[in-house]
């Protein structure tokens, strides 16, 4: 038991430091703050399925989050009918050509011997397809994207519910997974690394600048919600009735009715986006638990004591007739899918799709510090560092501000020294968590909460 | 006539940028592969070490430029590179210390060192960003251009003019005499030798008397030289930008495992390859086209294979391509 009282020490500090947000800043941020957290949670099981369960180092979070986001736009908007008509055909047109570049690329090196005019030929049409897309594609691309180029300029989605995106987005993740799996996942761990560090860039910068797509950079707004709107909460009887009663103690010492009235719509006002806030809390902490207990009955299952054993040792394991390259192309795939999921509950919470924010500091660099802070191979341990560092991440720059005035406190207010360190407060976020992620490594490598086996 | 011009708009328009472009790659990607081949890791704090040297060189140019210090037509930079890099390798020879040193003794696995190095990345971005702010800089003075393309187009009569920045020429020639150097250094001399020998079997250098810390020690100084150099020149020729050269750290990367990491050679080809890449592939071949081919067959398209988005990702797919093709790069690297 022990063990176990570590963790929960741990999750109690975390949720006493949350609600210290609440009640020293506001309920709003510390729900927000929350909802981010579970969120990093999701993706911290996807990296640490990979990097925790086989030993697999991804640095390609950025893209599966991204694509995640995507999957969410090309679900739950409403198709823009008008921009199909224009310009459906062509973009059809040349994925159907993608797709025969593919395979006729595959029959050829199935067909025929390696060589170098097999080489030659395949960039030949390699280039040649790509002139062909271009031709094909250019003036459909720019039909759609002069359809109300304002509000719309893409093809829209499918119009179905956003909570369907979340599933689609984690397929869409697991897909590029596998094809990126079948090209990198020989290579060495640091190679492995960059690999899939470039792909993801790749994916981001096709996202950014295909228009008609997603609107590239001109973002998506006003996304479909798993929750009901503030605005209408306002306006719905039993929500009115509810916070009443709630207030009804403070209420009965404001005497004029007028003002009664304005007081109790602030109070609905405030409420109607907390009340919000909790319903995605209640979403996102039920997808964090399945995943949790999904994820902890595999590592105890023999399929997740395979996993370890090659792990630990890739020969031993192969060596006893384990498949580990087909192991790791599958669980490469399933802690992308996680992230995938993960990327669409993001976009589902912001309400909009923004692909100029995916950046690799923050959705690569910043999860993998979750992973090895919170404890590799333990998903406790990644969840809390999911936590933990989110929280370091978003609190750092008003506790160093703190930090900054009371070191400055001796310094006239127009010091330069002191102005120049509170303007930049904002960077010492990206201190705080690089010597934490140090000190951990140095320290305490296997995480907070570190891997436990439960020898059987 | 016509051929001449058209030979000539190639030239201003893609040799000459995927030359300097290339040169500032090759700078970054030595750097990497020095790294990789002596300490054996990937250093995902490259772009921010670069940027790191550059912001000294930054703040020492608006020095310089203070006192009136200055090279007449070159720029103030120059003048600064030595005291950046003196602030740069004793930067990294207290990183080295305070972290690296203890993995390298311990022995720790690539990943490690890798996941460390994240750690240093962040570290080195804040303080940048603290003492020097995000914000874009330009820190280019004396003379613009070399020749200009109106000039040209007098001296020469032709329709179509060759600009050279200065910058350009600078960072063509930087880095042409310092990868000389360095490969003299590595191949010729004692020390240089030491280090290979070290990359390549540290057990049997050991054996033979070569002292580890004094080729560590080289190693950073000459990194330390090589990431400043690079992103010195880098910053004169577009802008200094804490993000971008975060950014730059990429292609570098790209560059050297195309040419084979941990084999300083192939890290020099590969920063041109990913150059000659991203430019060849991005630019508008119309004007070069309209050129060759009668008027009435005259090109309405911008005759461009990929929109110059897509910069990166062309660097980026030749890095899958290779990965595909030849894992250990053109020349061959490291074993992976």
């Amino acid at each position: 038991m022990r063990n176990y009282e570590n963790v929960i020490y741990a999750y109690i500090i975390m949720l006493l430091l949350i609600i210290c947000v609440g009640l020293f800043q506001s309920w709003s941020i510390a729900l927000t703050i929350l909802n981010y957290c579970l969120i990093s949670a999701v993706m911290t099981i996807g990296a640490n399925i990979q990097w925790g369960y086989a030993g697999l180092i991804n640095f390609g979070i950025m893209g599966y989050t991204a694509l995640g986001g995507l999957a969410v736009v090309l679900v739950s908007v409403d198709p823009v009918k008008k921009a199909w008509q224009v310009g459906g055909l062509n973009i059809l047109g040349s994925i159907w050509i993608i797709v025969a570049i593919v395979f006729i690329t595959r029959f050829i090196l199935k067909r025929f011997e390696k060589s170098l005019i097999r080489n030659y030929f395949i960039a030949f049409l390699i280039i040649a397809g790509v002139i062909l897309i271009r031709v094909t594609a250019t003036p459909g691309i720019e039909a759609i994207e002069s359809v109300d180029p304002a509000v719309s300029g893409f093809l829209g989605g499918m119009g179905l519910p956003v909570l369907i995106s979340w599933i689609i987005g984690a397929f869409l993740a697991g897909a590029l997974a596998f094809i990126v799996g079948k090209i990198a996942l020989g290579l060495r761990a640091d190679y492995l690394a960059i690999a899939t560090l470039l792909i993801a860039e790749i994916i981001v910068s096709i996202i950014k600048h295909e228009e008609w797509l997603a609107r590239g950079v001109k973002n998506v707004i006003g996304l479909k919600r798993p929750a009901p709107y503030e605005v209408e909460l306002q306006k719905t009887q039993w929500f009115r009735d509810f916070i009443e009663k709630i207030y009804s103690n403070k209420l009965e010492l404001v005497n004029t009715i007028a003002q009664k009235k304005i007081i109790l719509n602030q109070l609905i006002i405030d409420a109607s986006s907390i009340f919000v806030k909790i319903c995605f809390t209640g979403l996102f902490l039920s997808v964090v638990i399945i995943l949790l207990i999904v994820t902890q009955k595999a590592l105890y299952s023999p399929w997740g004591r395979k996993m370890r054993a090659i792990r630990d040792n890739e020969e031993a394991a192969s060596a006893m007739g384990k498949n580990v390259v087909k192991e790791h192309l599958l669980i490469f795939i399933l802690g992308s899918a996680i992230v995938g999921l993960a990327g669409a509950m993001m976009v589902t919470n912001d309400g909009l799709f923004t692909p100029g924010s995916y950046r690799p500091m923050r959705y690569t660099f910043v999860i993998w510090v979750m992973v090895i802070v919170g404890g590799t191979g333990n998903n406790f341990g990644a969840i809390l560092g999911g936590f933990v560092v989110w929280f370091l991440w978003v609190e750092a720059a008003p506790i160093s501000l703190f930090l900054i005035d009371l070191f400055t406190a001796h310094l006239p207010e127009t010091n330069a020294i002191r102005l120049h360190l509170v303007e930049s407060a904002p960077y010492f976020r990206f201190l705080l968590i690089g010597i934490g992620l140090l000190l951990i490594m140095r320290y305490r490598p296997q995480g907070i909460i570190p891997e436990k086996i439960i020898k059987q | 006539m016509d051929f001449l011009n058209a030979i000539i708009v190639l030239f201003n328009y893609t040799l000459i940028p995927a030359l300097a472009y290339g040169s500032q790659l090759a700078l970054g990607a030595i750097f990497v592969t020095l790294i990789y081949a002596v300490l054996r890791f990937a250093n995902f704090a490259t772009g921010d070490m670069m940027s790191f040297g550059t912001m000294f060189a930054v703040i020492l140019t608006y020095y310089f430029q203070s006192l009136g210090i200055g090279l007449g037509f070159l720029p103030t930079a120059l003048l600064t590179i030595p005291f950046a890099i003196l602030m740069m390798i004793l930067y990294m020879l207290i990183i080295d210390k305070f972290v690296f040193s203890y993995y390298r003794v311990k022995k720790s696995p690539p990943v490690q060192f890798a996941m460390v190095s994240v750690g240093v990345m962040f570290v080195t971005q804040a303080i940048i960003r603290i003492i020097i702010g995000p914000s874009d800089r330009r820190f280019l003075d004396g003379e613009k251009f070399i020749i200009k393309a109106t000039e040209f187009k007098e001296m020469t009569g032709l329709a179509e003019g060759i600009t050279l920045k200065s910058t350009q020429a600078i960072t063509i020639i930087v880095t042409l005499i310092i990868v000389s150097i360095m490969f003299w250094f590595l191949n010729r001399t004692k020390t240089g030798t030491s280090m290979r020998a070290y990359s390549d079997n540290e057990d049997l250098a050991l054996l033979s008397g070569i002292d580890p810390k004094r080729v560590v020690l080289i190693t950073w100084v000459i990194a330390g030289i090589l990431a400043t150099i690079g992103g010195v020149l880098y910053g004169l020729d577009k802008s200094y930008r804490p993000f971008v050269y975060f950014n730059n750290m990429l292609p570098i990367f790209a560059a050297a495992i195309v040419g084979g990491i941990g084999n300083p050679y192939g890290a020099f080809f590969g920063g041109y390859v990913i150059a000659f890449a991203e430019i060849l592939l991005t630019y508008s071949y119309k004007k070069f086209i309209a050129y060759l081919l009668p008027s009435s067959l005259e090109p309405n398209s911008l005759m461009q294979l990929l929109s110059t988005d897509y910069k990166f990702v062309v660097s980026f797919s030749i890095l899958v391509i290779v990965l595909l093709i030849r894992p250990s790069g053109i020349f061959k690297g490291k074993t992976i």
